[in-house]
């Protein structure tokens, strides 16, 4: 239970960072932060105590793999959103050095030629 | 054409990467290219419309431990407005972004969000959604940015914050829908859902879902990144944004989650209802004050959206006569269908003024119509058909959703609804009046109309506004009800999964 109430922790963190920090380089890592809490909340769904992994090796009993296996699917998923993630890291971090090329600083609050 | 199902996504991610390689060799075939896959998309998306329901199982493998791409009512009235209006913003932006350098790439992102939009509606796996809903978001982050300005630049990552945070949200609502049925196959999760019944976890996943899919439809309190977003993207991309990526994004994936996932449930009902109100009040007073055209359109975009949530809102009630939440249901998809075509409409002749007169400042403009005849007609007619004009298509859906909510005795809602409506006409007025009426400026004394390639799609979507209009009992009456059916019938749903 400490361990989901602890990636909510990082989450908020996350939300926090975020929110309050005006530099583009932490918002960004806030992004990341809450991210990451998303992906760890994932494998905390497949994780189960004194689990293996869901591979019947030689010898092995299938009701060996139905007892202690972990679910294999969350795995799959966390793969798959950390290469989205990377994706988002990626345009985020090229869109972040193309202001600073235009506006020449990080700070948000001086960014804001739009008021929406 | 149920065997080539999947070639909804498949084309235009092959597209996408094969026109980058081409253009390596020849840069002139990238119009060509594009054109080739969003016509092929465009007409089997309109074959889609004659097919029965049916469900595609990836790959053989059977639900619900494959994936599952599911076509019913709904789906295939969100292909037709998406490959269609997808198809003439292609045909627009092959005059209109020779403006801009780099067209393939444009063409490659522009496919890529196609895919993704495209996937999120054929999909029935909530994991799937998500990768598909990225997709779209991705690449639109990127053609927000694509003027690679100050203002651009800053939208982009305004839009890329907000987005990703509603990512974030939605993806952590699948992790915990899937940690408490342990399925994430969509019509077995409609199965499963109602077996564990209400409690406070799915209370959360609903919360997240509603402000997840809220972010990206940009229902009011989740706003902030459309009036900067939209209009700092190129013209044919913001009719794209504001016509049909908040819809299929967002109005669908709650729609879809909401009535054959979860249900009908007060709750959220008044929720959506509520959100729906406030978006529709905030988007028009916000709209009524600005100076750039496409600004305002975006504000409009979001207060049109309301009248779409409040529709759906209505439909989830449980309390009310089954009837009346089946008007109100049809009347919000109504107007979706119809806002995807006067919308994307306006946009675009935003872009031809823009291209012609180098302004976005409707103040600056006047008299248009005698230089620019067809552009100003049509807006002229999707501005009626916004404002909700008779016989346009907009009166039709906002009579039905004014009428559903006043007989179902929500009567502030419906005053609500009446209100905005005449606030919309009013702004529209104002903005015929700047910018196709009154009196020509003198440094427009010379311009020319816009180029075929971008009044052919205008013309195309003004006639469509008239016909939604006019023939409604012919066209909308068969297609919106087939959708309505497909959000109201869970039954059929959960046949999909073929037991």
């Amino acid at each position: 239970m400490i361990l989901y109430f602890l990636t909510l922790v990082l989450f908020v963190m996350g939300l926090y960072c975020l929110v309050a920090k005006k530099n583009i380089i932490k918002k960004i890592i806030g992004i990341v932060i809450t991210e990451y809490s998303i992906n760890l909340f994932l494998v905390l769904v497949g994780w189960r105590k004194g689990g293996i992994a869901p591979i019947l090796l030689k010898g092995m009993q299938k009701s060996e793999i139905v007892e202690k296996g972990v679910d294999p699917l969350p795995q799959a998923l966390v793969l798959t959103s950390i290469v989205i993630g990377l994706g988002v890291l990626a345009l985020m971090v090229s869109i972040c050095l193309r202001l600073y090329e235009k506006y020449k600083t990080f700070d948000m609050s001086e960014i804001n030629r739009l008021r929406g | 054409m149920q065997a080539y199902f999947p070639l909804f996504t498949a084309i235009p991610l092959a597209m996408a990467f094969i026109n980058l390689l081409v253009t390596k060799v020849n840069k002139k075939v990238t119009d060509f290219l594009a054109f080739l896959a969003m016509i092929s998309l465009a007409s089997m998306a309109i074959m889609m419309l004659f097919e029965s329901p049916f469900s595609y199982q990836l790959g053989g493998w059977a639900p619900p431990i494959g994936i599952l791409l599911v076509s019913d009512g709904l789906s295939s009235v969100m292909l037709v407005i998406i490959n269609v209006i997808g198809l003439l913003s292609m045909i627009y932006s092959m005059k209109y972004m020779t403006t801009y350098t780099a067209k393939p790439k444009f063409y490659t992102l522009f496919l890529l969000m196609i895919a993704g939009m495209n996937g999120v509606v054929i999909t029935g796996d909530m994991f799937n959604l998500y990768v598909f809903l990225e997709i779209a978001s991705i690449a639109s982050y990127a053609l927000v940015g694509f003027g690679c300005e100050k203002n651009e630049l800053e939208a982009s990552f305004k839009y890329l914050i907000l987005g990703g945070v509603a990512s974030t949200v939605v993806l952590f609502g699948i992790a915990f829908l899937y940690s408490m049925t342990g399925t994430l196959n969509m019509p077995d999760l409609a199965v499963k859902i109602p077996e564990i019944g209400h409690n406070h976890a799915m209370g959360f996943v609903m919360a997240l879902f509603i402000m997840g899919f809220g972010l990206k439809a940009s229902s009011v309190p989740f706003h902030a990144w459309l009036p900067d977003a939209h209009p700092s993207a190129p013209a044919p991309i913001s009719a794209m944004l504001s016509g049909v990526l908040i819809k299929a994004l967002g109005i669908y994936s709650i729609a879809r989650i909401m009535f054959n996932i979860f249900g009908s449930d007060t709750m959220v009902s008044s929720i959506l209802m509520f959100l729906g109100a406030l978006s529709m009040l905030v988007g028009v007073f916000l709209a009524v004050g600005q100076h750039d055209f496409k600004r305002m359109l975006a504000y409009h975009s979001i207060s049109q959206m309301g009248y779409v949530m409040m529709g759906l809102g209505l439909g989830l009630n449980p309390n009310v006569p089954p009837a009346l939440a089946a008007l109100a249901l049809f009347g919000g998809l109504f107007h979706m269908v119809n806002h995807a075509v006067f919308k994307s409409c306006l946009f675009l002749c935003a872009g031809s003024f823009e291209y012609r007169t180098g302004t976005k400042d409707k103040t600056e403009m006047g008299g248009l119509i005698r230089r620019m005849p067809f552009t100003s007609a049509t807006c002229s007619i999707a501005s009626l058909s916004i404002s909700g004009v008779p016989p346009f298509n907009g009166f039709w859906s906002k009579l039905i959703i004014i009428v559903a909510f006043m007989k179902a005795g929500y009567t502030i809602y419906g005053i609500l609804a009446i209100l905005v409506a005449f606030m919309t006409m009013i702004s529209f007025i104002r903005l015929q009046m700047n910018v196709i009426f009154g009196k020509l400026p003198e440094k427009f004394e010379k311009i020319k109309e816009a180029p075929f390639a971008m009044v052919l799609p205008l013309v195309i979507l003004a006639i469509l506004c008239l016909a939604l209009g006019i023939f409604y009992p012919l066209v909308d009456q068969n297609l919106i009800e087939a959708a309505k059916d497909a959000l109201l019938d869970k039954a059929q749903y959960i046949s999909f999964l073929g037991r």
